[in-house]
């Protein structure tokens, strides 16, 4: 039955379903894991990140990119749609820039983001975007922000949120040990990322890489090895 | 053809087809300026066309939303569609973003709209006035898309008078009845020396709380008052 409509996703099954999204969702499922915390004066992002080949240079594997500024994002599901996602998302943040003087708040970005989905959904020819996506960052205001996507085009805000592979697991996890302590300084937040994807990544290699915006502080990316009894920063780098 | 034609026209300096620079109701003295206590509108009423009196009595100063106004110069249905414009669109972005837009983003919105028909002998030079997150904001929006932010602007052809009365009294830290004592005067001064300025003299008031019309009072009578006086 499924099989009949899900040739062109502008059709809807008889029991209300847009299969290709369902898909699309699937795929989201596959891709490595990403985990967002919204601390009291911090929000962070953490990635895993899959081993690379021997021969590949490992700084080109980018998942955790900066749509401004104050704005960055990181996703789980098809590198490739993620690419024109953030291309478009980068371009609308100058675009508002340019038309009214202000940066964009984070709420502005993440509903661009997931109305350019929602447009895919709706379009004949074309298929929804394989990603899900985490938009951290602070406003004008101060105030932290965490917003998740998925390819349906519905967004929601979140203290904590984990999306690709085990997100299950992960965000089980948050929701036991998101506590106000649990974020009460900078530091604790990122412990608490980095326990959150230490139940899914294999310990003692360097596969955690971070993204941390502090309140009016550029964004900093950093590349950790995790350990089971805890762990160390191996190496720091601007995000390009 | 010219007047000189013999073509009889209504409205006595007119001449079509309209000659570049040609200016059907720029004769006005409109000003605002911005100080601790908000922003300050003040403008004449007298709506020119040449030298015939179109309305002695129209009010130069359109509000856009609570918080925001705009003194008006230039071709009078220019400023008022585009201010009709401008207040749409401001409604529209604060449905979607759950704020309205500031000043600058007023005043940037209005310019590039208006910066799409340069060269089409549009004509509208407009002072917006509010208060938004960063307190009082003024801004300068001229219809070739000049857009600038300042404390003082003085628009139309009495401006020259306003300015001078403006930049002898003017602080930033003035009291409110200070400040709406320089308006008037300024206003009133332009009146008297300006043929294109006159009928009342309108004062408006941009505080944290909104916009409120000040006065309405007579051009004459203000510079009576004030002529005895040095402002």
């Amino acid at each position: 039955m499924a099989s009949r409509y899900d040739r062109a996703i502008t059709v809807f099954s008889p029991d209300g379903h847009l299969f290709q999204v369902e898909y699309a969702q699937e795929a989201v499922k596959k891709g490595s894991t990403a985990v967002g915390i919204r601390g009291t004066n911090i929000v962070v992002l953490g990635v895993e990140k899959k081993s690379v080949a021997k021969l590949q240079d490992e700084r080109t594997v980018r998942k955790i990119c900066a749509l401004d500024d104050h704005v960055c994002m990181a996703f789980a599901g098809l590198t490739a749609d993620a690419r024109v996602v953030i291309n478009r998302a980068r371009v609308e943040c100058q675009s508002h820039k340019l038309t009214v003087e202000d940066p964009v708040t984070v709420e502005y970005i993440t509903r661009f983001i997931a109305t350019l989905k929602q447009k895919y959904t709706q379009s004949n020819g074309r298929r929804p975007f394989g990603i899900s996506a985490l938009i951290v960052g602070f406003d004008d205001d101060g105030i932290p922000r965490l917003y998740q996507t998925d390819p349906s085009g519905t967004y929601h805000a979140w203290k904590a949120n984990a999306i690709g592979r085990s997100a299950k697991t992960v965000r089980e996890f948050l929701e036991k040990n998101y506590t106000e302590d649990a974020i009460a300084s900078d530091n604790e937040a990122i412990k608490l990322a980095i326990k959150a994807l230490l139940e899914v990544v294999q310990s003692g290699g360097k596969n955690i890489e971070l993204a941390i915006i502090r309140r009016n502080q550029p964004l900093k990316v950093t590349l950790w090895e995790a350990e089971a009894d805890g762990s160390r920063e191996v190496r720091s780098s601007k995000l390009t | 053809g010219s007047p000189e034609d013999g073509v009889s026209l209504c409205c006595p300096g007119w001449s079509w087809p309209p000659t570049p620079g040609l200016r059907l109701a720029h004769g006005t003295t409109t000003l605002a300026f911005r100080f601790r206590h908000g922003v300050i509108a003040a403008a004449d009423t007298r709506s020119s066309c040449g030298s015939y009196v179109a309305c002695p009595a129209s009010c130069k100063v359109i509000p856009v939303h609570q918080h925001l106004l705009g003194t008006t110069s230039g071709t009078s249905a220019d400023c008022a569609t585009w201010y009709r414009v401008l207040q749409r669109e401001l409604r529209l972005r604060e449905l979607r973003e759950g704020q309205l837009p500031s000043v600058a983003s007023a005043a940037k919105l209005l310019s590039a709209m208006m910066s799409r028909y340069r060269g089409l002998d549009l004509c509208v030079a407009t002072a917006l006035c509010g208060w938004d997150r960063s307190g009082p904001m003024l801004f300068y929006v001229y219809s070739d898309g000049t857009r600038l932010q300042g404390n003082i602007f003085s628009v139309g052809s009495g401006s020259p008078y306003a300015y001078g009365v403006l930049d002898r009294g003017y602080r930033y830290d003035m009291s409110t009845q200070e400040a709406y004592a320089l308006a008037r005067c300024a206003v009133a001064h332009a009146t008297h020396r300006d043929a294109y300025s006159g009928g009342s003299v309108d004062l408006f008031h941009v505080r944290e709380s909104g916009w409120e019309h000040v006065s309405r009072s007579d051009a004459c009578v203000l510079y009576m008052e004030f002529s005895g006086s040095a402002p």
